[in-house]
């Protein structure tokens, strides 16, 4: 619990920081927003030219936006410092931290914090509510239909569960990217593949791709397990089973393995020093 | 306090060819040198001693402070600070020592000094009482008392530097080391920056090693000097015995002699 | 012309730095193969739904062409150590060489850009035009057309890095080594056909966008080559963009002179 407390404290002196400096704050949150709006209005243009989706509606891939959007944005707010790295490393940030008797991992989680991520987050949220909007009519009917109301609360605390097991994988991605960080500054580029490709992949219904590609998001960065396999649930598509809500937790498995290459990397930094 | 046996540490490095045709063949297969940062370092270091550390860029002085520090690993020889092996028990050791990378900052750059200070008392779990008593003294003895409030990035480089002194020393260590802490300061801020390290080595008995380019620093601080040249430790001893017989054209001149005459220049 | 020199010195400067990335182009090459596949999917499965104007063949083609020329086009593709040059006040220095600074900076974003593309798009247009269909990047239909494509990829390189000029005058106004791109980076991609292809978008949306400079920088060169812009349409349509490109480099240059005024003003 100390150690959260100290997580709190840095991250709000490095919020302070950002706030002494308002307007490039929120320029930086609009930029933040512009991207996340980009992507979104490709979406839009798509579908209002083409009208559906694989069988899912406009609505539904919303949904699936909406939890890949704000996990992605999230993990960014928290583990910005791992997405940094290479920086953190090239301005000798890495080798203060090693001079402080805290965990390294611990100090690079504590090191960034940006407000101005939270811009993208804010259209994740809106994308959520919005395709809520739409779809919760549909699911009370169903919960009604079935006489269980539970099955609505049950629908709504997998979407949220979903987006924190999106979140745990994104910050694995990012600290994967970090781990290469400490072997090369010039190809951190494929890690893009992860965290920028795995977010514009996984914001649609993973079956509208080939399978070699199911097969990676789902076996190696588990992506449809965040999104793919309890979504089914949650949209009520016949033959899915509420258990799959449990998918997520891979997520979080994701993580844990990252963390082990990090702190193998880490070891390894300092016996090379390259 | 210190010892250090026989360190050695090598590097690889990619070679960036100048030229059209070097760089495309580059592309194809890069090729690497391989540089020797340390071949065989030794020296000791006994509590409240200040050591000036020289030689000139690339001699192997940051590689030895990085061990020193616990940040680098070498490949062979033995560093022992306080009875631990810095690299092993990276955070037992690192709580008792002080770094400052003069060309670094580690105070956060947005906010007032103080907030600084506050949270790396917490970082460092120092206990309010001691802080308190520290602090004051520190304030005091690096007269910034009038700038604790204002932010890292509006202080002049003097200030900052006196700050990240002090952001070194919050949780009192008894030993101290110093990566070239008056580089780019004014005649004012380097004798504050010299006068603040010699009081602290007679009041508190804090063990310095201190590298540096200008000869100024070591002459008014440093007993002891260890000169390093392409990672071989060539002189460790008085800085008197070091430059003594060397005309009269001022330190500067003399240690640029005999960097030229060592062939390490 | 007597400062020509200086621009080519600068340009083949930029040209080795950018040449010696290989690691770097080697990652970018496999980060694109991945983009193009998973857009190429996901465009597919919208043109399943009926009524798209481009087949499989023609999408993939679209896709590849678009990734293997992905940092010749993108504004977000920017010349990092420029960035930290205007924003650590240290453009300063520029300003004291004898040269037009737009002309300066121009052969240098030019140099940096056809540097990345080269090494980029090598091995994405060769491996994609040995994928099996419907996945394979089409080959242009006859040495007249991959003229054509040239002189429009070399026109867009014009248009790409005189838009990018506003950016970094921006760069320069807010000293912020992002604002100049958040911006303009997004809009830009969208409109020239980077992000989704112009023909895959809705009618009235197309329309509009083929009257903007901003598909020049992609949109059309890729047509070109995929055959689906005939040579007949091309004076017209290059004659469109050269007028455009008048107007950019007029307004870059404003904008460059006012960010340099108000630096100065500043005492930046």
């Amino acid at each position: 619990m100390r150690a959260a407390r100290l997580y709190l404290r840095c991250a709000g002196v490095a919020v302070q920081g950002q706030l002494s400096r308002r307007y490039n704050l929120v320029l930086l949150a609009f930029g933040q927003l512009s991207i996340a709006i980009s992507a979104l209005v490709g979406v839009t243009l798509l579908f209002s030219r083409f009208g559906s989706l694989a069988g899912y509606s406009f609505s539904e891939v919303l949904l699936c936006f909406g939890v890949t959007q704000t996990a992605f944005s999230l993990a960014e707010v928290v583990a910005r410092g791992f997405d940094s790295f290479s920086q953190v490393l090239a301005q000798g940030e890495f080798d203060r931290m090693l001079v402080r008797p805290r965990g390294s991992m611990f100090q690079v989680l504590a090191s960034r914090m940006e407000l101005a991520r939270l811009g993208r987050v804010s259209v994740g949220l809106a994308c959520l509510a919005s395709a809520l909007a739409a779809l919760v009519p549909g699911w009370a009917a169903d919960a009604i239909a079935v006489g269980q109301a539970g099955l609505l609360v049950l629908r709504l605390a997998t979407l949220a569960f979903m987006t924190a097991g999106g979140m745990a994988i994104f910050s694995g991605i990012f600290i994967l990217g970090a781990s290469l960080a400490f072997i090369t500054t010039d190809s951190l580029e494929i890690v893009n593949v992860l965290s920028d490709g795995g977010r514009e992949t996984a914001q649609y219904p993973l079956t509208i791709y080939e399978r070699a590609m199911r097969r990676f998001f789902t076996f190696v960065v588990p992506f449809g397990c965040v999104n793919y396999l309890p979504l089914e649930f949650v949209l009520g598509r016949p033959g899915s089973a509420p258990w799959s809500a449990c998918f997520p937790l891979v997520g979080f498995a994701f993580l844990a393995a990252s963390t082990a290459v990090w702190n193998a990397s880490a070891r390894r930094y300092v016996s090379t020093g390259s | 306090m210190i010892a250090v046996e026989n360190l050695r540490k090598t590097y690889r490095v990619k070679k960036r060819p100048a030229g059209l045709v070097a760089a495309a063949a580059a592309l194809v297969r890069p090729r690497y040198d391989t540089v020797e940062a340390l071949r065989g370092v030794s020296f000791h270091v006994s509590q409240g001693e200040i050591v000036g550390y020289i030689g000139p860029n690339g001699a192997g002085k940051s590689t030895t402070i990085k061990v020193m520090s616990g940040i680098l690993v070498p490949d062979s020889g033995s560093c022992v600070i306080k009875g631990r092996v810095p690299w092993k028990e990276r955070k037992a050791h690192v709580a008792g020592i002080g770094v400052v990378f003069g060309q670094r900052c580690q105070l956060w750059w947005d906010v007032p000094v103080i907030d600084s200070l506050d949270l790396l008392r917490d970082i460092y779990r120092v206990d309010e009482a001691a802080y308190r008593r520290n602090l004051d003294e520190l304030v005091s003895a690096l007269d910034i008392g009038g700038v604790l409030g204002q932010t890292a990035r509006s202080l002049s480089l003097g200030q900052r530097m006196r700050c990240e002194i002090a952001a070194s020393l919050v949780h009192a260590p008894d030993i101290l080391f110093l990566d070239e802490p008056t580089i780019g300061l004014d005649a004012v801020s380097k004798l504050a920056v010299r006068g603040f390290i010699a009081r602290a080595n007679r009041a508190r008995g804090l063990t310095v090693m201190l590298t540096t380019h200008d000869m100024h620093d070591i002459e008014a601080l440093a007993s002891r000097v260890i000169l390093i040249g392409k990672g071989e430790i060539l002189h460790d001893g008085s800085f008197g015995s070091l430059v003594a017989g060397r005309g009269d054209g001022g330190v500067e001149s003399a240690v640029a002699d005999l960097y030229g005459e060592m062939g390490i220049a | 012309m007597g400062e020509l020199p200086a621009y080519a010195g600068l340009f083949r400067m930029r040209l080795v730095r950018g040449l010696s990335y290989r690691a770097a182009a080697i990652a970018s090459s496999v980060t694109q193969f991945f983009w193009g596949f998973m857009l190429i999917s996901v465009l597919r499965a919208f043109a399943r739904s009926g009524g798209s104007p481009l087949d499989d063949g023609q999408i993939a083609s679209y896709i590849w062409l678009q990734q293997a020329f992905l940092v010749l086009g993108a504004i977000w593709f920017r010349d990092g150590e420029l960035v930290r040059l205007i924003c650590s006040g240290d453009a300063a220095y520029e300003l004291c060489r004898p040269v037009d600074l737009y002309r300066f900076w121009f052969a240098r974003l030019a140099g940096g850009r056809l540097a990345a593309t080269a090494l980029r798009c090598l091995p994405i247009l060769a491996v994609a035009s040995f994928l099996p269909e419907p996945w394979r990047l089409c080959l242009p239909g006859s040495p007249a057309v991959l003229a054509c494509f040239a002189l429009a990829m070399a026109l867009a390189t014009v248009m790409v890095v005189a838009v990018s000029m506003f950016s970094y005058a921006l760069t320069m106004v807010t000293l912020n080594t992002q604002a100049g791109f958040l911006f303009v980076a997004p809009v830009f991609e969208l409109c020239a056909g980077l992000l989704v292809p112009l023909p895959l978008m809705p009618e009235g949306v197309r329309r509009v966008l083929e009257v903007l400079p901003f598909r020049y920088a992609a949109d059309l060169p890729f047509r070109i080559w995929m055959g689906s812009i005939g040579l007949a349409e091309l004076p017209g349509l290059l004659a469109a963009e050269i007028a455009w490109l008048a107007v950019i480099v007029a307004g870059g240059r404003l904008a460059l002179g006012a960010a340099l005024r108000r630096a100065e003003a500043v005492g930046g």
